[in-house]
């Protein structure tokens, strides 16, 4: 097979070469989160006051973890590193208690960001000749404008369409010539079950490849997307607190996803002791970012659970392979690539004074997408007999979760005590997706 | 006469209309008139009953969700145009009836039917001066 690279020198480099570039990057990375009163804090405890303290990559281990809650305590300024009028981009994320992360990008970050997705849409063997429909949620979300900013560079034709209204989607793949989409995996077998509805044929599309990501998913839903479109999938990972899509992605022999190893430092910890795990073991994705300034991120626990493969890919690439994603080691959700904590929700339930204490979250499949049912009980003192009262109650829930997880939910009222009482929060999660 | 209503919250789950009715009858309670508002995902059962004190002691006892409502009982003339006659009473005098269903059984040759008004004092004086027929609780609970 002809493998193409974006950056053949770089994306073949010998371990020593890449681990030379890490050590300079990190020492680099760690004298701008010196900048911040957080990592200052957390640097001088591994006594570390400068980067000449960073003598070798063991030394990395030293620094502290860095988990999502630091940078919700930090928001919104504690993990800036550099001043305001050097900062072009800002992307935050919904928090899980109400408080929202946040994430800044000098010029430079967006520059080093951009280069590693030309580097994934490359190995996937889309090229600027491609016509690329960006499906993703634009906005605050990074998704969308990551993918945007790498599908620029390598020059392909952008379509910048966004999610949902499937129609559309549909009608612009036929209008434009579409070849490349970038989309959550349930979202694609949604818009299949829908072709007959834009009265499309699939013969009319010229699709060849679709990257998936945002919501993990399985070998068998690769296999079912590539079966009933016709195309090849190609799997990708990211998270905004590591600037986003293109952490790692899949080149075209598709055998899991290339982990970018000079733009980041990949270790796998057992995530009860925080150790290493032997290599090839599964465990939680600690990631540092080595390429991003503004908002200096160093080892942060991604609560992801994966493996990195220890053969090399036969497309030469150097830069070891993540696993899918095999679970969280938190309760967080992922509905049709949304994050959601069920915090949020019980947040929003609790809130209203004609529900009493009980809640139950579910999650199911409809067709092809997720669709979540949240249970309430209602207060009996409250009650007035009355079922429009009770309508507007439930249309108000409804109101209330949207604008606080962005998902369209459908909420079930209950007599009170008819809910299964449940000792821990999990255990108000009931799950119904097929396990993979 | 005012008469007392008990609307009781059910929610989506099979038998449990079931449930109601079987703990009414253990209890010896007698449901005169019944009706269900339902939504796609609950309902609200509207009961008028023999003994409403004892009625709603035992649902709230047994966890229903209950509440009670002001109603009130007319006898209207069994034959075609009887309810559009007192409707255009109603219409006339300016009252606004919520919802209004009828009894299970009747107790002369009239047909009895509950109202709920908005404004059932009002109500209540209209139908006193136009000399119609409301039921008591007397006779409710001896019907």
């Amino acid at each position: 097979m002809d493998v193409p690279f974006w950056n053949k020198d770089i994306e073949t480099a010998d371990r020593s070469r890449l681990e030379e570039i890490q050590l300079r990057r990190l020492r680099e990375i760690v004298g701008w989160a010196l900048n911040t009163p957080f990592y200052k804090k957390q640097l001088r405890n591994a006594k570390i006051s400068s980067p000449d303290d960073i003598r070798s990559l063991c030394d990395l281990k030293k620094i502290p973890f860095t988990t999502k809650d630091d940078l919700r305590i930090n928001f919104p300024r504690g993990l800036l590193a550099v001043e305001m009028k050097d900062v072009v981009r800002i992307h935050s994320s919904s928090g899980t208690t109400g408080i929202p992360t946040v994430i800044y990008y000098s010029r430079e970050d967006i520059e080093n960001w951009t280069e590693m997705l030309a580097r994934c849409i490359t190995a996937s063997g889309a090229a600027r000749s491609d016509i690329f429909q960006n499906m993703m949620t634009y906005g605050m979300f990074t998704g969308g404008l990551g993918l945007h900013y790498g599908a620029e560079r390598v020059g392909m034709a952008v379509i910048p369409i966004g999610g949902g209204n499937t129609k559309r989607q549909i009608k612009t793949m036929k209008d434009f010539g579409t070849t490349v989409l970038h989309v959550t995996p349930s979202y694609l077998l949604h818009v299949h079950t829908k072709l007959e509805e834009a009265e499309i044929k699939r013969e009319e599309l010229v699709l060849r490849k679709a990257f998936t990501g945002a919501e993990p998913h399985s070998e068998d839903i690769r296999k079912k997307i590539e079966q009933v479109w016709g195309i090849d999938v190609y799997n990708s990972y990211g998270l905004s607190e590591l600037n986003g899509p293109g952490v790692a992605f899949e080149c075209i022999y598709k055998n899991d996803m290339h982990l970018w190893e000079d733009g980041y430092i990949v270790e796998i910890i057992d995530p009860e002791t925080g150790q290493q795990v032997k290599d090839g073991d599964s465990g939680e994705v600690v990631l540092t970012n080595l390429i991003r300034k503004a908002s200096p991120i160093l080892r942060y626990r991604t609560r992801d659970l994966a493996y990195l493969h220890t053969d090399p890919c036969p497309c030469g690439r150097t830069h070891r392979r993540l696993s899918r994603i095999m679970g969280r080691t938190d309760d967080m959700l992922i509905i049709n690539g949304i994050n959601v904590f069920p915090s949020q929700i019980e947040e929003v339930v609790m809130k209203i004074p004609q529900v009493a204490t009980n809640y139950i979250i579910q999650v199911e499949k409809r067709g092809e997408l997720d669709h979540l049912t949240v249970k309430v009980e209602i207060y009996p003192k409250l009650f007035l007999g009355d079922p429009s009262q009770l309508e507007a109650l439930k249309g108000r829930i409804i109101e209330d979760l949207r604008s606080a997880i962005i998902l369209h939910p459908s909420v079930e009222l209950h007599e009170p005590n008819a809910l299964p009482v449940s000792e821990g929060k999990a255990k108000r999660v009931i799950d119904l997706r097929p396990k993979e | 006469m005012k008469l007392t209503q008990i609307s009781v919250f059910l929610e989506n789950r099979k038998g449990r209309l079931y449930d109601v009715c079987s703990l009414l009858g253990k209890n010896n309670i007698n449901i005169r008139a019944l009706t269900i508002a339902e939504t796609e995902s609950f309902g609200v059962l509207r009961i008028v009953v023999d003994k409403s004190d004892l009625a709603v002691k035992t649902l709230k006892a047994n966890g229903f969700v209950a509440n009670l409502t002001d109603v009130i009982a007319v006898e209207v003339d069994d034959k075609p145009g009887g309810l559009a006659g007192i409707l255009k009473i109603f219409a006339d005098s300016d009252i606004n009836v919520e919802y209004m269903y009828g009894f299970v059984e009747k107790f002369s040759d009239n047909a009895l039917l509950v109202f709920r008004f908005e404004d059932t004092d009002k109500a209540q004086k209209i139908l006193t001066d136009k000399g119609l027929k409301v039921v008591t609780r007397k006779e409710i609970e001896g019907l």
